[in-house]
């Protein structure tokens, strides 16, 4: 249809939906419900039609399928969209995630409904955008317009303190940002080009890789986050509403992961090398330090979106350890992060529902009166610490492993992580679900109602699935990780070639 | 049929757990205990084929993960040590499912909790099978999970949760170390798969490693790192604070998985890794040291704990100690045949204890009890042989096995093995003083119970004449029993019902006779036929010749320290009976230090758990919110704010005021321009 293909079709599709919300008259309690409805919809045609593509996707192979390109700005920017085996686990998530957001926004959102449901729809597209954007410059938009929405969903539909931390989100990402805008100016003056694919052959001299690599991490730490620009992830959670932090842990976050395996690594891979000691020295930190801080948290939701900057530590660790095991390890953690970190937000989303607030003081005992919930709740808690045997553990596992190949201190901290991890993922779930149940005010909060259990159901058992059988994921992991790995290694023979010569 | 032996626990716990609710509690019951008797059942069949037939194998189930040079399947190993395991672990299991409904019957969560037992069955099955170390893992933290539950089982109590917590989180001290193990295992062998292992293990026998830094040898490191695992799960000296405490959850439980199963994976694993260990020597060496000051340091605490299900986790705990000492000089056999032993008169004795308790309605304190033969005597008649095999009487179990292990560690020659085996032969005296003790306190003297508000008041009392720190770490209140009994007081201790008494017998049957059955296979005259390989000694390993050589003396020791043991026993507790008081009164720090488990919990209090949240507060105050923020955009927006504020007192609203502002401003642009010109 008119040239374009379904990666088109699932960036247009969100707006369309988005589209017909703004059209709805009126704030009506029909109004409302057609826009939820609406919204549910939307999203979940575009999860089909992202298992379409799926189903279309041959893993086979590293190259970019499902191309499609189109004149946009000059002959050489072009709107030009692919995927790879990084990109399209990614892009599920994404569209697999969107359905459980608007689910978990059904009663919890009062007031301007209507403009809630588009601004996460619209969030969507701008996501899916990243993942299959195959021009830097289209990359950058996308990466750049999801904050709007972002901003937005914080700032208006947040909790008390929503404007501190809607402007503190868009500053540090924003700040990141302007140096990655940089940077792929002076790439488009060097190569002549943003086209990705075409780049990824381009070789930059090793200078100014350094440069250029320094741009892009300045952007990618602060969306991953990183220690020590982690500090708007755990404001941004406390205060978006349940659904915002879903996808904000969910999704956002493996912006900078993607970013890294995207760009970073193979485009810069000499840099990459040179800086891969500040990478570890930072990801160990990460993950040692905020551990022990979400340890002393009083908040459930500062407390879990500390425990995912932890997360993304094992991320940039596997990634920088340049072997398959990191690498794959650290794509499939983001996966399985997404959806754990996801499905504990909504966890939490449901006693915010019921008891509106996040204190883990207000708490205890919820078992017994909500069974169920604890039964949910400790298998995410599982995940989380990761278990063997629930989706947490693939990941952890390959990434520290990757780790421990490439330098054994690294490995050394990072693995200490498993036991901090137990710590305080156990002992939130004593002070909350065990114990007696003598506060007033939880005389009468109530199970887990059908919708939630739709909701969570998928979660529980994909996370289990995949942690029982990764194959589907990593597998999709395995052609472009292979092919990242000789590259990078073919460049840096070149250069060492090249060092050798001048001798 | 290995499926049917491994997934059939699995079944039971999803019936139990998914429907529990809607069936109810006894056909949850009926179908998990059921399964489990049928995997027992196959169990053994499986065992007679394997270790007296020729049935070793390898089943493949699916694969697991593959990345890069790493595969992981899921596939069950199939040897004797795993067929001896399945035994065990399925034995003990299924009897424990049976006597559960008795020791249950009154709690209302009954399909949870068969539910757990299931798949805490399942995890070690898995655990026991493992073709790889990955596998072992998944088994490994799945017990680990189980028995979080299960010591958690009682919720409301704070101290079960902590208790659960801490099992928990000490385990995964123990993982860190298997973890880094496995890293190290697969950087050198390319391979995470025991045959892959163990077929190339030769090639690295002075293979050197690098690990943090330092020059290793490879194996010796990676033997070191995955033993910390096995310390954790068997709660080896330093790693063992957590089984005490693990008490807490149901006593079925304790038998099951404080006692026969769980805390012996260590001993598996390490027996399972015979092959590696056997190529570093070193490890072995602190296989041995290690469990020689378990064995002993456990016996000591053992020696003055007041609750009758922390003696015998203490016993537990020192026991597991001498099978590390058969391991680490390299008497496999003969720290498996103990393992294999210990699962039945362990089991029976925490039972039997569990039928104490049940008898006495939920108390658990020696300190209250007395004179309850007259009561419970077939109770009584089940202890006394667990009893007499734990402590080695002649020709029951533990005298086959125990003293085996004495034998190896004197054999060995080496100063290790010395140190192992005067550590050993003094834990044997204690062991035989506490069992003792535990048993005259329990069933003989005067009844201590009966009269009004004796147990739950726990008014200082002052048997062993010092009172209990401020904790009161040593009183352990049986609170629980506020939610499961309305009836406290003057009651009378009633005897078990049947199906809480069969599994007693069965166990005590196997208590009496599995010693005299199956040493001859385990470490005698048929251990080539049996073992199959399974268990690996390197040609120059003599040591299970050696220990036909010895001194006369040697074999008499542990049975001799048996008879003194019981002697003192019989003395101060039945002779005389002031004398413990008196002896604690003479030597209160000792005694203080021996209640108080030699200060482990207040010493790990001290310099891991408090100073983790202190730094976690710093970190979090300081480093994120006074550091970062403050430097970060905080800062930045207060000195925007400074500024904004410097616009403001600027405003002054005078209009010659803005205008002579504008007059500067028109000024400096002209200069500008002037200048620019000016190139």
């Amino acid at each position: 249809m008119f040239g374009f293909g379904i990666l088109s079709g699932l960036l247009v599709l969100p707006l369309v939906g988005a589209a017909f919300i703004l059209s709805l008259r009126g704030d009506s309690e029909a109004a409302r419900s057609n826009a939820r409805w609406a919204a549910l919809a939307t999203t979940i045609a575009t999860f089909l039609l992202s298992l379409v593509a799926w189903s279309r996707f041959d893993t086979a192979t590293a190259s970019f399928q499902l191309v499609e390109s189109h004149v946009w700005l000059t002959e050489t920017i072009r709107f030009k969209l692919g995927v790879d085996g990084f990109s399209m686990p990614l892009i599920l998530l994404t569209t697999f995630l969107m359905p459980f957001c608007i689910l978990a926004s059904w009663e919890s959102i009062g007031h301007r409904v209507k403009e809630y449901f588009v601004a996460f729809l619209v969030l969507e597209t701008t996501m899916i955008g990243v993942f299959c954007a195959l021009d830097l410059v289209l990359f950058y938009l996308f990466f750049e317009a999801g904050l709007i929405p972002m901003f937005l969903i914080i700032g208006i539909w947040g909790g008390k303190r929503r404007i501190y931390a809607s402007f503190k989100f868009f500053l540090y990402t924003l700040l990141g940002s302007v140096l990655m805008l940089l940077a792929i100016m002076a790439m488009y003056w060097q190569a002549g080009t943003t086209d990705i694919p075409t780049l990824l052959a381009f070789k930059f001299a090793p200078n100014l890789q350094i440069w250029l690599w320094l741009a892009f991490f300045a952007s990618f730490a602060v969306k991953m986050p990183m220690w020590p620009v982690h500090t708007w992830l755990p404001d941004a959670h406390v205060e978006a509403p349940t659904a915002g932090s879903v996808i904000l842990a969910g999704v956002l976050l493996k912006m900078g992961g993607y970013g890294f395996i995207r760009v970073s690594l193979p485009m810069f891979p000499d840099a990459s090398v040179y800086f891969a000691p500040l990478v570890y020295a930072l990801s160990v930190i990460a993950i040692v330090y905020t551990s022990l801080v979400a340890l002393m948290q009083e908040d459930i939701k500062k407390l879990i979106a500390y425990s995912s900057v932890a997360h993304m530590g094992f991320v940039t660790m596997g990634l920088f350890s340049m072997n398959e095991q990191g690498i794959q390890g650290a794509m499939f953690t983001m996966i399985s992060h997404g959806l754990v970190s996801g499905a504990l937000f909504l966890c939490v989303g449901v006693i915010y529902d019921r008891m509106h607030t996040r204190e883990i003081k207000a708490y205890g005992g919820l078992v017994n009166r909500m069974p169920i919930y604890a039964v949910v709740f400790l298998i995410l808690t599982m995940a989380n610490v990761a278990l063997p045997g629930t989706s947490g553990f693939i990941g952890e596992f390959l990434t520290l492993m990757g780790a421990f190949r490439s330098n054994t201190w690294v490995a050394f901290f990072a693995t200490s992580g498993v036991i901090l991890s137990a710590a305080y993922a156990l002992w939130l779930y004593r002070r909350v679900v065990y114990g007696p149940l003598d506060k007033p005010a939880l005389q009468t909060i109530t199970d887990l109602n059908r919708r939630e259990m739709i909701t969570f159901a998928p979660l529980v058992l994909l996370i289990i699935y995949y942690g029982v059988q990764p194959g589907p994921i990593l597998d999709a992991f395995a052609a472009p990780t292979d092919a990242l790995l000789k590259s990078v290694e073919a460049a840096l023979t070149t250069v060492k070639t090249a060092a050798l010569a001048a001798h | 049929m290995y499926h049917a032996i491994v997934f059939l626990p699995l079944v039971g716990f999803l019936i139990a757990g998914l429907f529990g609710r809607v069936l109810g509690a006894r056909p949850s019951e009926i179908v998990t205990t059921a399964l489990l008797f049928v995997a027992a059942v196959l169990s053994w069949v499986s065992f007679i084929q394997v270790g007296f037939g020729d049935g070793a194998t390898r089943v493949q189930i699916a694969q697991w993960m593959s990345v890069g040079d790493l595969r992981v399947d899921w596939a069950f190993r199939i040897d004797t040590l795993t067929a001896m395991m399945l035994v065990v672990v399925n034995t003990v299991s299924a009897l424990v499912h049976l006597y559960s409904i008795g020791y249950m019957h009154e709690d209302p969560h009954r399909p949870r909790f068969f539910a757990y037992l299931s798949l805490f069955t399942f995890a070690m099955l898995m655990l026991v099978t493992a073709d790889n170390l990955v596998q072992m893992f998944f088994g490994w933290e799945g017990v680990g999970l189980a028995s979080y539950l299960l010591i958690g089982f009682w919720y409301q109590k704070d101290s079960a949760n902590a208790a659960a917590m801490k099992a928990f989180i000490v385990n995964r001290v123990g993982d860190f170390g298997f973890l880094l193990g496995i890293f190290t295992v697969f950087v050198l062998f390319n391979g995470v798969t025991f045959d892959a292992i163990f077929s190339r293990v030769g090639e690295f026998a002075n293979a050197k490693f690098h690990f943090l830094g330092i020059e290793w040898h490879a194996l010796t490191i990676a033997c070191l790192l995955l033993f910390m695992g096995a310390m954790g799960k068997s709660a080896q000296f330093l790693l063992h604070t957590w089984l005490p405490d693990a008490m807490e959850g149901p006593t079925p439980v304790s038998a099951l998985i404080h006692a026969a199963t769980m805390v012996t994976a260590g001993v598996f694993m390490v027996a399972r890794l015979s092959p590696v260990f056997e190529y570093a020597p070193a490890a072995l060496t602190v296989v041995t040291v290690i469990g020689g000051i378990t064995a002993f340091f456990a016996a000591t605490v053992g020696l003055v704990q007041n609750d009758i299900k922390r003696v015998i986790a203490y016993s537990t705990c020192s026991q597991l100690g001498y099978m590390f000492v058969a391991l680490g000089v390299g008497a496999y056999g003969a720290g498996v045949f103990h393992l294999f032993t210990h699962a039945f008169f362990k089991a029976l004795l925490f039972l039997g204890a569990g039928s104490v308790i049940h008898a006495m309605h939920h108390e658990q304190d020696m300190r209250h009890m007395g004179a309850l033969r007259r009561y419970i005597p077939i109770t009584t008649a089940m202890m006394a042989i667990g009893t007499l095999a734990l402590t080695g009487f002649p020709f029951t179990a533990g005298y086959y096995s125990k003293d085996a292990i004495i034998e190896a560690a004197y054999a060995s020659h080496s100063s290790a093995g010395s140190f192992a085996f005067l550590a050993t032969v003094v834990a044997a005296f204690m062991t035989s003083f506490y069992s003792w003790r535990l048993f005259f306190m329990t069933f003989e003297g005067s009844a201590r119970w009966g009269h009004g508000d004796h147990a739950h008041a726990h008014a200082p009392h002052d048997h062993e004449g010092v009172e209990h720190d401020a904790h009161g770490r040593d009183v352990e209140a049986a609170s629980h029993a506020q939610h499961e009994h309305g009836h406290h007081g003057g009651h009378t201790p009633h005897e078990s019902p049947l199906v809480m008494l069969l599994p007693l017998f069965v166990l005590a049957a196997g208590a009496v006779v599995a010693g005299a059955v199956f040493h001859g296979a385990f470490l005698g005259e048929g251990y080539e036929e049996f073992w199959k390989g399974a268990l690996f000694t390197r040609p120059e390993n003599k040591i299970l010749e050696a220990m036909h050589h010895l001194p006369v003396w040697v074999p008499l020791l542990p049975t001799l320290m048996m008879a003194l043991g019981f002697a003192l026993a019989y003395y101060m507790y039945i002779v005389d009976a002031k004398q413990p008081a008196k002896l604690a009164a003479d030597h209160p720090i000792l005694y203080r230090f021996l209640l108080n488990k030699w200060y482990f919990d207040e010493l790990y209090d001290a310099i891991f758990v408090r100073p983790a949240m202190a730094i976690g507060r710093f970190f979090w105050r300081t480093g994120d919110q006074r550091i970062i923020d403050g430097l970060g955009p905080d800062g930045i927006s207060a000195r925007v704010l400074d500024v904004t504020r410097g616009v403001v007192r600027v405003q002054t609203g005078y209009v010659y005021h803005y205008a002579f502002a504008m007059l500067i401003g028109v000024a400096a642009l002209v200069t500008f321009y002037l200048f620019r010109g000016a190139h």
